[in-house]
C-alpha cells in the first residue's frame, strides 16, 4: 500500500504547516496545502510525525491525491491502522515511516493496533 | 526475592520485596488462597509464614507463566531479550518438580516478523515442559490477522486466539483481547468470544478452579495507557460464581495484583524489558533502568498447589532473573 511517488508540486506549504503543528506541540491542527479555498488544492504531501504516543497532529486535511507519510520516533513501535481497513502499516519500529496516498475525499479514521488509545484522522478535500 | 535468586528460586514463598511493595499499593499482596470444599479463603500472608505455610511452597507446581519476550527488541532498555529470554527457561528448567505446563500471554514478538517467531519458537524449544499454551499479544498481531502467530500457534484456538482445556483438575481458559480494539479504548474480548466463553463456563461446576489468561490486564488497572480490557465485565459476570479464578495477563512488564471475591487477578513481569508504573511519566515506554537493576525487573511466575489437612492450597510466586556481577 505504498502510494505513487509524490508530485513535486506544492508540498512546501503544507510542510511548513507540519513544522508548525509541531512546534504547537501536537494542537489539533488543520493542514491545508494551499488557499482557503480548498477546491483549488492541489495534492501535496506531508509527514505526520508519531511521538511520545501520538501522532502529531491528530487532524490533517490534505487535498485529493495527496501522499501522508508517518514517520515513528518513538523507541516503541507504533502502527497507522485505518479504523475502516483501507490502510494499515504493520508495525513500525523507530525512524520507519509508511505512506499513503489519498485519492478520494472523506475523513480517514485510523488508530495505533499497539495502543488504541493513539486516533488520529485525515481529512480529505 | 533479590540476591538469594537462583535455581532453587521458585520455590521461594512469596514476591520479591520490590513486587510486594507494589502491589501493596493495589491491596492483596502475596496472599495465599485456602481452596476448601471449593470455597477460597485468602490467608494473610503473616498466617501463612508458618511452617506450613512454608511448606506449602514445596508443593506440586500447576503452571508457569512467562509473558512478553518481546523478540526483535533491541533498544537500551535490553539489548539482549534472547538473553533473558534463556536466562528464564534455565530457571523454569531448573525447578525441582517440573511444572506441567507453561502459558505464554503474549507479546512474543516486538514487531510480529516471521524472523523474529523463528527466533522465539527456538528458544522456547529449549523448556523441558510438556506443554506450551499461548495467547497473543498485540505486538504479535500488527498485521491486524495475525498471519506469522496463527500460523505457528493457531492450532489449538482454530486461529481464533481463544480455546479452553483442562489440566489437573483445573480448567483453563485462554483469551484473546488484543484484536478487538476500539479508536481510544481499551482491550477487547468482542462479542463471539464472550458468547464463547459464557457456553464454555456453563455446566461446569463452581467447585472447578478456573485459570483465564490473557494478554491485557482483564481489569482496569490504568486507563489513560489502555491498560484494561473494555468489555472484560461481561467475561468476569461468567465466571464469579466459581470457588477459584486466578486471572493472569502480562502486557504491563510489572507485577500487580488485586482480589475481588474468588477472583484473584495477577500480572505477570515480562523477560524483555520492564515499564514504568502506571501515569510515571509520559508514556508507557521501554524503561532504561541501571544494568544491575534490570534482571529483578524480569522474570516469571509459577502456580503451586499444596494439600494441607485444611485443603488445598493455591500460592502464585514470582520470581526474578539472578543479579548480574561485573
Ligand atoms: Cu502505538
Amino acid at each position: 500500500m505504498i502510494a505513487d511517488t509524490p508530485r513535486r508540486s506544492a508540498p512546501l506549504q503544507a510542510s511548513l504547516a507540519a513544522a508548525l503543528a509541531l512546534l504547537c506541540g501536537g494542537a489539533a491542527l488543520t493542514i491545508a496545502a494551499c488557499s482557503p479555498n480548498t477546491a483549488q488544492a492541489q495534492a501535496g504531501s506531508v509527514t505526520i510525525p508519531i511521538k511520545n504516543f501520538a501522532y502529531m497532529p491528530m487532524t490533517v486535511t490534505v487535498a485529493a491525491g495527496s501522499t501522508v507519510t508517518w514517520k515513528n520516533l518513538d523507541g516503541e513501535p507504533h502502527t497507522v491502522t485505518s479504523t475502516d481497513g483501507l490502510f494499515r502499516s504493520g508495525a513500525l519500529d523507530q525512524d520507519e515511516s509508511f505512506s499513503f496516498k489519498f485519492t478520494k475525499p472523506g475523513v480517514y479514521k485510523y488508530i495505533c493496533s499497539i495502543h488504541p488509545k493513539m486516533r488520529a484522522e485525515i481529512v480529505v478535500k | 526475592m533479590t540476591k538469594d535468586t537462583n535455581a532453587h528460586a521458585a520455590d521461594t514463598p512469596d514476591l520479591s520485596r520490590r513486587g510486594a511493595l507494589r502491589c501493596m499499593a493495589f491491596g492483596g499482596a502475596g496472599t495465599l488462597f485456602m481452596l476448601s470444599g471449593g470455597v477460597l479463603a485468602p490467608m494473610d500472608l503473616a498466617a501463612a509464614a508458618t511452617p506450613a505455610g512454608k511448606k506449602a511452597h514445596t508443593g506440586v507446581p500447576l503452571f508457569v507463566q512467562i509473558s512478553d519476550t518481546h523478540i526483535g527488541f533491541n533498544k537500551e532498555a535490553n539489548p539482549d531479550v534472547q538473553g533473558t529470554l534463556k536466562e528464564t527457561i534455565g530457571l523454569v528448567n531448573a525447578m525441582p518438580v517440573k511444572p506441567g505446563l507453561i502459558l505464554h500471554t503474549g507479546d512474543i514478538t516486538h514487531l510480529s516478523k516471521a524472523a523474529e517467531f523463528d527466533t522465539a519458537e527456538q528458544i522456547l524449544k529449549g523448556l523441558r515442559v510438556t506443554e506450551l499454551h499461548t495467547t497473543p499479544g498485540e505486538h504479535d498481531v500488527t498485521d491486524g490477522v495475525g498471519e506469522e502467530y496463527f500460523k505457528r500457534f493457531g492450532k489449538a484456538s482454530k486461529n481464533k486466539g481463544w480455546y479452553s482445556f483442562d489440566h489437573q483438575g483445573v480448567h483453563f481458559v485462554g483469551l484473546n483481547n488484543v484484536m478487538q480494539f476500539k479508536p481510544g479504548g481499551l482491550g477487547a474480548f468482542g462479542a463471539e468470544q464472550l458468547a464463547w466463553l459464557e457456553a464454555d463456563l456453563k455446566g461446569r461446576s463452581a467447585s472447578t478452579p478456573i485459570v483465564a489468561f490473557g494478554h491485557m490486564p482483564m481489569w482496569t488497572v490504568y486507563e489513560p495507557w489502555g491498560w484494561g480490557t473494555g468489555d472484560a465485565e461481561q467475561a468476569l459476570s461468567y465466571l464469579k460464581r466459581f470457588g477459584s479464578v486466578t486471572v493472569l495477563n502480562g502486557h504491563i512488564h510489572q507485577i500487580v495484583q488485586k482480589v475481588e471475591g474468588h477472583i484473584t487477578f495477577h500480572t505477570a513481569r515480562g523477560t524483555a524489558y520492564p515499564l514504568p508504573a502506571p501515569g510515571v511519566g509520559d508514556a508507557p515506554g521501554p524503561l532504561k533502568v541501571p544494568a544491575d537493576q534490570l534482571p529483578h525487573m524480569l522474570g516469571f511466575t509459577s502456580v503451586s498447589e499444596v494439600r494441607h489437612p485444611q485443603g488445598r492450597t493455591v500460592s502464585i510466586t514470582d520470581t526474578t532473573l539472578p543479579p548480574r556481577h561485573a
